[in-house]
């Protein structure tokens, strides 16, 4: 497939979850929209990484290592994703708990 | 069109709608039951581009672990009800101008930056397999995975510290 097809899928699935994150009140939702943008830069790395080896390998480099870089970095961001959001949610429930809503307009303030 | 386009369209088609089914829906339960379908989606694109060890990892990690994560808070708080309040329909319309602002800008700026001859090669290669990955895993990148075992280590002690009642 072009490298293009896949730079405009990744592109939109960032910017909607871009709008989510503009759009919403609701903690949790704006979340999943942070998630969706990890996602989306995970495909487009996935993508170019198979367009990088596919150069290499025209450029006469037939050990077929090239681009696997590409793909360790998408487990990374995956490990460090998973972290987040164990953080990220313990943060949200402690919120609830203390103000009894997720709406994130009632955070507009540090203290309470 | 042969089939690796049909896969390719129909794979896109479905995470664009439901990413934006996510962002859409006024139940938090159906917005994470369509972010499923995201990430399966994704997971069929990196399946295509034969990164299988990927493909695999996403569906065990985010639509498995992750989004159950999800499931439980959002069940824990009762918020399976459509009573979120709802931000300006202006905001709304702000919002969405923006995105799209976003996603013609990125698309013109990098439409210039690729030839015709540039491929992702679909259906072949031997990197994403999990064999060579965990090779390249374990000799270079050897010292980011221990220190990503730190990570969690952390995260995990954060998670149990901020959310125990004090």
């Amino acid at each position: 497939m072009p490298i293009f097809s896949y730079i405009v899928l990744s592109i939109a699935l960032f910017s909607i979850g871009i709008v989510g994150v503009l759009t919403r009140r609701n903690a949790i939702i704006i979340f999943m929209s942070i998630e969706l943008m990890l996602n989306a830069v995970n495909l487009m790395l996935v993508a170019f990484s198979k367009m990088h080896q596919n150069a290499a390998i025209l450029a006469g480099d037939l050990s077929g290592t090239a681009g696997m870089d590409g793909q360790l970095f998408v487990f990374f961001i995956m490990v460090v994703a998973a972290a987040e959001v164990s953080v990220g949610l313990a943060i949200i429930v402690m919120m609830y708990r203390n103000i009894h809503s997720v709406d994130v307009n009632f955070l507009n303030r540090l203290k309470h | 069109m042969n089939i690796i386009q049909i896969l390719f369209w129909f794979l896109s088609v479905l995470a664009i709608f439901s990413a934006l089914m996510v962002i859409t829906s006024k139940n938090p339960i159906y917005s994470v039951l369509w972010l499923i379908a995201t990430f399966f989606a994704i997971s069929g694109h990196y399946i295509m581009l034969n990164a299988q060890f990927l493909a695999i990892v996403n569906i065990i990690v985010y639509a498995g672990a992750i989004m159950v994560l999800f499931l439980f808070v959002i069940m824990l708080m009762n918020l399976n009800k459509e009573t979120e309040p709802q931000k300006s329909r202006w905001l709304k319309i702000a919002g969405a101008l923006a995105g799209g602002c976003l996603l013609l800008v990125l698309v013109a700026a990098l439409k210039s930056s690729v030839t015709k001859e540039q491929f992702a090669t679909v259906n072949e290669g031997s990197i994403g397999l999990i064999k060579n990955l965990g090779k390249e895993l374990f000799t270079t990148y050897v010292v980011p995975f221990e220190i990503s075992s730190v990570l969690f280590l952390s995260a995990m002690v954060g998670a149990v510290v901020i959310g125990k009642k004090e």
